[in-house]
């Protein structure tokens, strides 16, 4: 179970900027779960998108969107609303936005912060990994995650430790994770988003919510 | 005493740094010759921080003992081993001991060296840390908080002109000067028609740009670097230069290819100067110097002969 949260409205409209034809994903796994990216969130979105203007293209919600097979035949379903669309908003985890990132070949942006929980939780199977930091950063990395992409979790590029074959220094089996986004950002005609400063994270943001440690469910996972 | 080096940044004149290795111990008597060698040979001297993640006596440390003897050190700072309180903490305590430049640097990974089980840090990048010198120059720390007295850094960064693929590398240089970086000092450069057409670009920023010159000691060497090591590409003509060299010769021949770079850098004024690495043979540093017919008083104003 990966829990997130839905990013502030103004936040998203952010990414959407330039963009004028939205398609958006939503997901039956933990983003329904979390109620953040179930059916009515992704109806309530739909709403909030047209009122700020927005064109949505059309919507689809996938029972798991971190499996990249599932989303891979549901894209296939929309070829149509998703050729009209400049962009997917995925409603879903760092790795749900990291699946869809992976097999859309489309700008990808996130509508969630993915919360820690304080450890991971079960497995899935794709090469997508979410750190669960509580400000999803994949808006501006084509959607390939920096924090778990890249060795040294960096938030402004390559070190100088990329091997001559594109891999990472720590691991020749590794590829750096900014090649990775690098690459990405020109497919998409992004290359430009690299130009951003990022501050430093906040690393506040990483521990498990007060609400989420005070709740119910929490006690019952810690067995009291 | 040793020249600031932004004045000589700012002077216009051919730059000439090098760089000192810290011991694996406590024993600070061959840095301290090296020391005493280098400081008036060069306008300023780094201090590496825990290289390739070896675990060493600190750069800070290094750094004083430069400026106890008289001599310009740059305290080389990595983002590795230490969180944002630490090298905050570490820039004040640099500042008041007269340490006026800093280089900052990432910093390689952890796996690379002797600690391999040790937690990486990586609270900042470089560019992060550059801007968090600016921040306290302003008068807060990066909590916002108030700092009591003046701090104020000549700050540098690298910038790896042989990288591939080179548009990404630019645009983090870039970054690096907009978060404050007044000087470069480049990952080893070895082909000149690349390094021209790098400066063709950097030299439009408002910053200098000191060429990495990083000694060959053998054609294995060499061929290793440009094979294996990221951001370093050697032509082959160089290598087979160090191949042909009579048996024994092969560090000789070396230092002559890095006397011969200086020297075609500062003729045609490519950039604003060099910054020798011979890591671990900082003692044929004078030699190449010599070669290079760089025979300047580094704490004087050369030209003007005072």
């Amino acid at each position: 179970m990966l829990l997130s949260q839905q990013k502030p409205l103004e936040e998203i409209l952010g990414f959407l900027e330039r963009e004028k034809n939205i398609f958006i994903f939503g997901c039956n796994g933990c983003a329904e779960a979390s109620g953040t990216g179930g059916k009515p969130q992704v109806l309530e979105m739909k709403e909030a998108l047209e009122k700020a203007g927005k064109k949505v293209t059309g919507f689809s919600v996938v029972d798991f969107l971190c499996q990249k097979a599932l989303v891979q035949s549901r894209l296939r379903g929309k070829t149509k609303e998703l050729k009209a669309a400049d962009s997917i908003l995925a409603m879903t985890c760092g790795v749900g936005v990291q699946a869809v990132a992976a097999v859309s070949n489309k700008i990808t942006h996130p509508a969630c912060n993915t919360l820690p929980l304080g450890g991971m939780r079960g497995e899935w199977q794709g090469s997508e990994r979410c750190q669960e930091c509580g400000d999803c950063v994949l808006d501006m990395t084509g959607g390939i995650c920096p924090l778990t992409a890249c060795s040294k979790f960096l938030l402004n590029g390559a070190c100088g430790g990329t091997t001559k074959e594109g891999k990472c220094e720590v691991d020749q089996e590794m590829e750096c994770g900014w090649r990775l986004i690098y690459e990405r950002l020109e497919k998409l005609g992004q290359v430009e988003k690299l130009r951003q400063v990022y501050d430093p994270k906040d690393h506040s943001k990483m521990m498990p919510p007060k609400g989420l440690r005070l709740s119910e469910r929490w006690a019952l996972e810690q067995g009291k | 005493m040793a020249r600031v080096l932004r004045e000589v940044l700012r002077s216009g004149e051919f730059v000439v740094t090098s760089e000192i290795g810290p011991p694996k111990g406590s024993d600070v008597s061959k840095m301290s010759h090296h020391i005493e060698m280098l400081k008036d040979k060069v306008h300023a001297l780094n201090v590496t921080d825990n290289q390739s993640s070896v675990m060493r006596y600190p750069s800070l440390g290094g750094a004083i003992l430069i400026k106890e003897r008289g001599g310009e050190p740059i305290l080389q700072m990595t983002c590795r081993d230490r969180n944002r309180l630490a090298l905050q903490g570490d820039l004040l305590f640099a500042y008041s001991r007269g340490i006026r430049n800093v280089l900052c640097l990432t910093g390689d990974a952890v796996p690379v060296g002797d600690h391999k089980t040790a937690k990486s840090v990586f609270d900042l990048d470089s560019t992060q840390l550059l801007r968090a010198i600016r921040t306290l120059e302003s008068g807060k720390d990066m909590g916002g908080n108030t700092i009591e007295g003046k701090v104020e850094f000549c700050a540098g960064a690298i910038v790896t002109p042989e990288a591939r693929p080179l548009e990404p590398q630019l645009m983090k240089f870039e970054k690096k000067v907009d978060c404050g970086a007044e000087f470069f000092q480049t990952q080893a450069i070895y082909d000149m028609d690349n390094f021209r057409r790098f400066m063709e670009y950097a030299g439009r920023f408002p910053v200098k740009i000191l060429a990495g010159i990083v000694l060959l000691t053998s054609a294995k060497m060499a061929k290793y670097m440009t094979e294996n090591v990221p951001g370093i590409f050697v032509p082959q003509t160089l290598i087979d230069e160090l191949a042909q060299a009579p048996k024994g010769q092969a560090l000789k021949k070396g230092i002559e290819i890095a006397a011969r770079m200086v020297r075609a850098i500062k003729e045609e004024g490519l950039c604003a100067g060099v910054h020798i690495m011979a890591i671990g043979r900082e003692e044929v540093v004078p030699e190449i110097l010599q070669a290079a017919g760089i025979g300047f008083n580094g704490h004087k104003a050369s030209d003007a002969g005072t």
